[in-house]
């Protein structure tokens, strides 16, 4: 071992036993830190959780879906531009869908029906697929009992449940009920050969931009969305909505790296003493300042890793009960969806740079002036 | 766009360092004009007990800028999915004229962060601090990138506007345009190979040499200079194309990306490392000579030359094995 080494592993030791000796300040100086940590860590890691989630979710999803606009609204789509749209040389295949929202008066949420593409998931007549949250909020008494729909006062829908969907794509199906396309059209009153819109997946992602453009001369009065559109908004909402609330707890770093700086420079009689001693035996003002910053140091790693640590567990086995309503956004039916662990290297960068920085941009000073202060002067 | 949690992180990395880089050139103006170390005086006192601050203040900043860039780079790859034409780190530095501006001077920051951290390291070896007055001089060089650095930086995150249609890396590394990256792209693997190979040999010769004579490290340190512009023509010309498996594909940028194993950062990592020791040595291979470094600076060197050649080992190791697991056949 050489000798540089051989120092700091001696100075790491008596910093060591230094701390322990004060171990009831030091326990409240790492137990504050570690909750600032916390907070910062829970939102950054749900955040982040929340955006994978989003992209898997997408990456099934048509490249583009067109729909129609009449007046800056919304209106059907005639069933003809599904053939003009598949007929573009590029396009894959187009296919109308049919979707829409019920706003169920039994328990105040709003559910999205919908006829599926795959034939596998098409229920019979009069019969429907649900997601894992209609069930529950509607209080079935048993598994695959009926559901009654009231469109208005006096009206009863009954569709018999064929099966229901499974929490692993939560975020999208937890509120969604699939049934077949002439039940739709008879709950909603449609007419035939209109769609709500139309999904076009294109086989050569680069090609998406000339596809939009050739469509756009074909049917100038409709809107079309990319999927990188969509899953591009969805990562600017969710970084953003974890930007407002890293800021928010910039407050709180400041407060704590106030409070550490005010700790770091009012000594206590027993560490004023111990410095003046060390500096009487021959300890210089380098080796109090390396002795202090090993200190920082084994805080500041200790805070870090507790507060990562209870944040990780916060996110991903207590489902961030914290911060969940702030973050994913609020509706009756929420999904309730289990979030996939992951930690990524430049959160955790960000997060060391958030929360170790102040801290040892507010000790360094008081750190310094009590290494150099003369012996005499500390101990008196 | 200035509400995302690693754009926060290098806004507060980059005001800290802001404010202790215009302390500490205020403070080496009176080094300067004050720094006598034969004096007993009560100002020359105070002045040797505040360096003691001044150099462990500078030395955190600098610490600080040196992860800064990684994060930096990391966070612009990260964000190339918020805009539109963007693929990796490339279109999102393209976003506005201020991308690439910031991240050169955060890399001209990084040597000369790292070539003061070697410099004060030594410094405070040496019983009278020989190098004092040097330091705080080049502290006094430094405040001002940092300070432009972090504008920039400020500048770009301001204007990153999520509806500007960016340009993709396929479009600036491509040998028809004008420009260095287009020359860089142009060059032909094997001359870049040839070339990044005879520098390999230049700067393990004169590490060699340098090691052995215990002088002549100012050589090693050209050679050094010569092989982080062979190295970085040769990641353009050559390296990216075995790591992509593609033959037109250029970009030094993807490689920093998940579909690749990140060997971006196994690539840069030892390549700017190697470059800045071998830098630092030559750098304090002029101060051989000086009184109280007699005894301490030999060390200092061969460390530093080991050092760097391992970095140098290490890239090597990389490209080498970045080429024999690549399916794609350039030669023969």
């Amino acid at each position: 071992m050489t000798p540089g080494l051989r120092r700091q592993r001696a100075l790491a030791e008596y910093t060591l036993a230094a701390m322990a000796r004060r171990r009831g300040k030091n326990i409240g100086l790492v137990a504050v830190y570690a909750a600032v940590v916390f907070f910062v860590a829970s939102a950054m890691l749900f955040s982040a959780a929340l955006r994978r989630e989003a992209a898997i979710v997408l990456s099934e999803a048509p490249e583009l879906v067109v729909q129609n606009l009449l007046m800056g609204r919304h209106e059907l789509m005639p069933g003809a531009a599904v053939e003009t749209l598949a007929g573009i040389r590029g396009v894959a295949g187009a296919q109308g869908r049919l979707w829409g929202y019920f706003y169920d008066r039994v328990n105040g949420a709003n559910y999205t029906l919908m006829v599926p593409f795959d034939p596998a998931l098409i229920p019979p007549a009069g019969a429907a697929i649900f997601g894992e949250a209609i069930p529950r909020t509607r209080d079935h008494p048993w598994l695959g009992a009926p559901l009654f729909l009231s469109r208005h006062p006096g009206d009863l829908v009954r569709f018999n449940a064929a099966g229901q969907l499974t929490a692993a794509q939560g975020l999208v199906s937890s509120d969604l009920i699939l049934i077949g396309e002439a039940d739709f059209r008879a709950f909603f009153g449609l007419p035939p050969e209109v769609y709500t819109d139309i999904a076009v997946t294109i086989r050569n992602p680069r090609e998406i931009d000339t596809i939009v453009q050739k469509a756009e001369a074909l049917l100038p009065d409709a809107r079309f969305v990319t999927r990188d559109e969509i899953l591009r908004t969805y990562q600017k909402i969710f970084s953003w909505r974890e930007g407002i609330l890293v800021a928010l707890a910039g407050a709180s770093i400041l407060a704590f790296a106030i409070f550490a700086a005010e700790k770091a420079s009012g000594l206590s009689a027993d560490e004023a003493r111990e410095i003046g001693i060390l500096k009487a035996i021959g300890w210089d003002m380098r080796d109090v300042i390396a002795m202090k910053l090993w200190e920082g140091g084994l805080v500041s790693v200790g805070a870090f890793l507790a507060g990562t640590v209870a944040a990780y567990l916060h996110v991903f086995a207590f489902g961030a009960a914290l911060f969940a309503p702030v973050l994913k956004g609020w509706s009756v039916i929420y999904p309730d969806f289990p979030l996939a662990p992951e930690i990524d290297g430049i959160e955790m960068t960000a997060l060391f740079f958030l929360t170790v920085l102040p801290y040892l941009a507010a000790t360094l000073v008081p750190i310094w002036r009590i290494a150099s202060a003369d012996p005499d002067q500390v101990m008196r | 766009m200035i509400l995302q949690t690693p754009i926060l992180a290098l806004l507060l990395a980059a005001a800290l360092s802001n404010a202790v880089a215009l302390w500490t050139a205020w403070f080496g103006l009176r080094v300067l004009r004050g720094w006598d170390i034969a004096s007993g005086s009560r100002a020359q006192l105070r002045l040797e007990r505040r360096t003691g601050l001044a150099s462990t203040l500078f030395g955190f900043v600098m610490l600080i800028q040196i992860a800064a860039l990684l994060l930096f780079v990391f966070n612009a790859d990260r964000m190339a999915t918020l805009f539109v034409g963007a693929m990796c780190a490339v279109g999102t530095l393209n976003v506005n004229a201020y991308g690439f501006p910031a991240l050169y001077l955060k890399i001209a920051v990084f040597f000369a962060a790292s070539l003061w951290l070697i410099l004060d390291r030594v410094d405070r070896q040496g019983r009278d601090y020989p190098l004092t007055r040097l330091k705080f001089s080049g502290a006094l060089l430094i405040a001002p990138l940092v300070l432009t650095g972090a504008g920039t930086e400020l500048a770009f995150f301001l204007g990153l506007k999520t509806d500007v249609i960016t340009s993709c890396c396929s479009k600036m590394f491509t040998p028809a345009n004008d420009g260095i990256a287009a020359e860089m792209t142009g060059t032909a693997p094997a001359t870049a190979l040839w070339f990044l190979g005879l520098a390999g040999v230049a700067v393990a010769a004169t590490g060699t040499v340098s090691l052995a004579a215990a002088r002549l490290q100012w050589l090693f340190a050209l050679a050094g200079g010569v092989f982080f512009a062979a190295a970085l023509t040769a990641i353009v010309s050559v390296i990216s194309l075995y790591v992509y498996d593609h033959p037109n594909h250029h970009c030094p940028f993807c490689l920093l990306q998940r579909e690749y194993g990140y060997v971006g950062y196994a690539l840069y990592v030892p390549l700017f490392a190697g470059t800045a020791l071998a830098m630092g040595a030559g750098l304090l291979s002029l101060f051989a000579g000086t009184g109280s470094l007699a005894t301490v600076l030999p060390g200092a060197l061969r460390r530093l030359v080991w050092a760097s050649l391992i970095c140098h080992g290490l890239f090597g190791a990389v490209v080498l094995s970045v080429i024999a697991t690549s399916r794609l056949v350039l030669f023969g």
